[in-house]
């Protein structure tokens, strides 16, 4: 468990690596305001394994990426490893996003024309580091893709380009893994493969996940489970 | 790993990233052909002036350089200039345009006297002229031409016998008796000429001599030293040459812009989703922008090295085909140049995409489908 630690060297803040307090987003579509987030309270633990389900249009996507820095919130306070997003300019919310987050999409979103181990390779890149992280090579063994590093994503499977995404999402040792409804695209075998891993990660790693899941099969695979309706978070 | 990136998709798209190049080349060879055919024309030029041997040139008063004529002198001239100190030979050439043929002028001299001065032709084939119809060519009219000794020539109305075919470089492609060419364009009462070729016993007196003869014949003559005269076959000396060289250079600009915009606009829109990945990977705007300015650097790059080959071939088929009516130089001082061109309609090409894609909303692009 001394990796599990490494990563919880990373806070001095207590132990919730996230912290949303009334969270509030409007997206302006013409002269339509749609209240996508309507007042999210979040807190999550470090090391902990969060689901988020919820109805389609519910405002679990627009809460990934506010967390993730995709997308600044329209009001209320995110507090990310003790960090107030809403003091950071745009150019710390893009390294933050290097740094501290690893995001894994439904759609894999791998470069295409670059090969499996270079999709991993450039996401170090862009956060300036270089060799692997210590762990990692157990990571990519866990992930069982280690023979398909050369491989361009279209001679993958699903499953392996999922995975793929995983271990970019995980390169930059994160703090926290958002990964909105990784198993989406895949079958079922492949969706549990991806969820063993994710459990795996979290319990031999420590490492955070949040993850977004249509499938109560799936959520069933994490500590917790909130739900989310109508742009806010309504049992767990 | 941002170079294998830009690599990576210049490949994935390489008939677009072929083509694109080829545009930018075919503009590189445009540019290096126009000014290769530039400089080796007048470098012919000059050429078949120093081939004279001469160390004077004396023109009509107030004739520009370039401008052709039939016979504007005495030849009485020739003689009085024989007749001064320190001249050696005088020889006197007249020029006389023919037609469909836009810079190479039917020579007329007195050859036994112009051989003495220049030092005789480098006969190829043949030997100097026996009959007053003989006519010398040189070696690329022969070859543009096919022509061979003894062949009969069709040239101001006239037909000539091809009586030997010379090395290049000395007064002209086509050389006939001056007395044959005065009559046939009626500059032979009384006998004239275009110009006079001097030689003097003492080339370093050459400065004095062209100031005491600009002295002496003033309103009549003007002398000019053969250094003097071939300093101005230069580009430069040029205004209308170099006019036309910035216009083509702008153009190549023009379509560079273009080809390099429309590939890196195509580009953009195609691979919107994978700038919302590189976004949500920590990608700042200014690496996306970087990403499309390096592929664009690359577009110029290979464009340019397309297009000194082209050049290459350029000059090969002018040397080949009409290494008479032209004559083209490899012009490797110019391939920064041209590649600099390249570079900057490149450039200018990717600014606009490249802005716009750095500009783009991450989520909004990762939605894109
Ligand atoms: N970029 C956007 N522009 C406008 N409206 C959006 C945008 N993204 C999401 N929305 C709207 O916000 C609401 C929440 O969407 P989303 O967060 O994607 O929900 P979920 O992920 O739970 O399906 C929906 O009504 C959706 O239409
Ligand atoms: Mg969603």
């Amino acid at each position: 468990m001394s990796e599990a630690s490494a990563v919880g060297e990373r806070s001095q803040t207590g132990l919730d690596i996230i912290r949303v307090r009334g969270l509030e987003k409007v997206y302006h579509v013409g002269d339509v305001d749609v209240p996508a987030l309507r007042g999210v309270d979040l807190d999550v633990r470090r090391g902990e394994f969060l689901a988020v389900i919820g109805p389609s249009g519910s405002g679990k996507s627009t809460l990934f990426h506010i967390l993730g820095g995709l997308a600044p919130p329209t009001a209320g306070h995110v507090y990310l490893d003790g960090v107030d997003l809403r003091g950071l300019k745009e150019s710390e919310r893009t390294e933050m996003r290097q740094k501290k987050v690893g995001f894994v999409f439904q759609k894999y979103n791998l470069l295409p024309t670059l090969t499996a181990r270079d999709n991993i390779v450039i996401a170090q890149s862009l956060a300036g580091t270089s060799d692997w992280p210590p762990g990692f090579d157990s990571i990519l063994t866990l992930l069982g893709i280690k023979h398909r590093l050369d491989h361009k994503p279209r001679a993958l499977s699903g499953g392996e380009q999922q995975r793929v995404a995983i271990a970019r999402a995980l390169v930059n040792e994160p703090a926290i893994l958002l990964a909105d409804e990784p198993t989406g695209n895949l079958d079922t075998a492949n969706s549990n493969a991806v969820l063993d891993i994710l459990r795996d990660l979290n319990h031999r790693v420590g490492q955070t996940i949040l993850m977004i899941t249509h499938n109560p099969e799936a959520a069933a695979f994490a500590d917790r489970t909130v739900t989310m309706r109508d742009g806010r978070i309504v049992g767990s | 790993m941002i170079n294998k990136l830009v690599l990576e998709n210049l490949k994935d798209r390489w008939v677009r990233t072929l083509l694109s190049a080829l545009v930018v080349g075919v503009q590189v060879m445009s540019i290096l052909t126009l000014i290769g055919l530039s400089r080796g024309m007048l470098q012919e030029s000059a050429a078949h002036a120093k081939g004279t041997a001469a160390d004077i040139f004396l023109k009509p008063d107030s004739q520009g350089t370039f401008s052709f004529s039939t016979g504007q002198l005495s030849e009485k001239f020739v003689d009085f200039l024989a007749k001064q100190p320190h001249v050696k030979q005088a020889v006197g050439v007249l020029m006389s345009p023919i037609q469909g043929e836009l810079i190479t002028p039917m020579n007329g001299v007195d050859i036994p006297r112009f051989e003495k001065m220049s030092g005789g032709f480098r006969y190829l084939a043949g030997g100097p002229p026996q009959a007053p119809d003989d006519l010398i060519v040189d070696e690329y009219y022969a070859r543009q031409h096919k022509l061979h000794v003894g062949q009969i020539v069709k040239l101001l109305n006239h037909n000539w016998r091809v009586c030997a075919v010379v090395q290049g470089g000395v007064l002209g492609r086509l050389i006939v008796q001056l007395s044959t060419l005065q009559r046939l364009t009626a500059n032979a009462a009384p006998p004239r000429v275009s110009e006079i070729l001097v030689k003097l016993d003492n080339p370093a007196l050459t400065d004095q001599e062209v100031a005491h003869f600009n002295q002496l014949l003033r309103g009549n003559l003007q002398a000019v030293s053969m250094e003097a005269f071939v300093s101005q076959f230069s580009v430069n000396n040029i205004p209308q040459l170099r006019a036309f060289i910035y216009v083509i250079t702008v153009i190549a600009v023009i379509v560079g812009f273009l080809v390099v915009f429309l590939s890196m606009y195509t580009a953009v829109i195609e691979r919107t989703r994978e700038i919302g990945i590189l976004k949500a990977l920590g990608a700042k705007p200014l690496t996306i922008l970087d990403i499309l300015v390096r592929e664009a650097v690359v577009l110029a790059l290979v464009g340019c090295i397309l297009g000194i080959a082209f050049s290459f071939g350029t000059k090969a088929l002018i040397m080949t085909f009409m290494p008479a009516s032209l004559h083209a130089v490899n012009v490797p001082d110019w391939w920064p140049i041209a590649g600099a061109i390249a570079l900057a309609g490149a450039l200018l090409g990717a600014t606009y995409p490249g802005l716009k894609a750095a500009r783009q909303d991450a989520i909004e692009a990762l939605a894109y489908e």
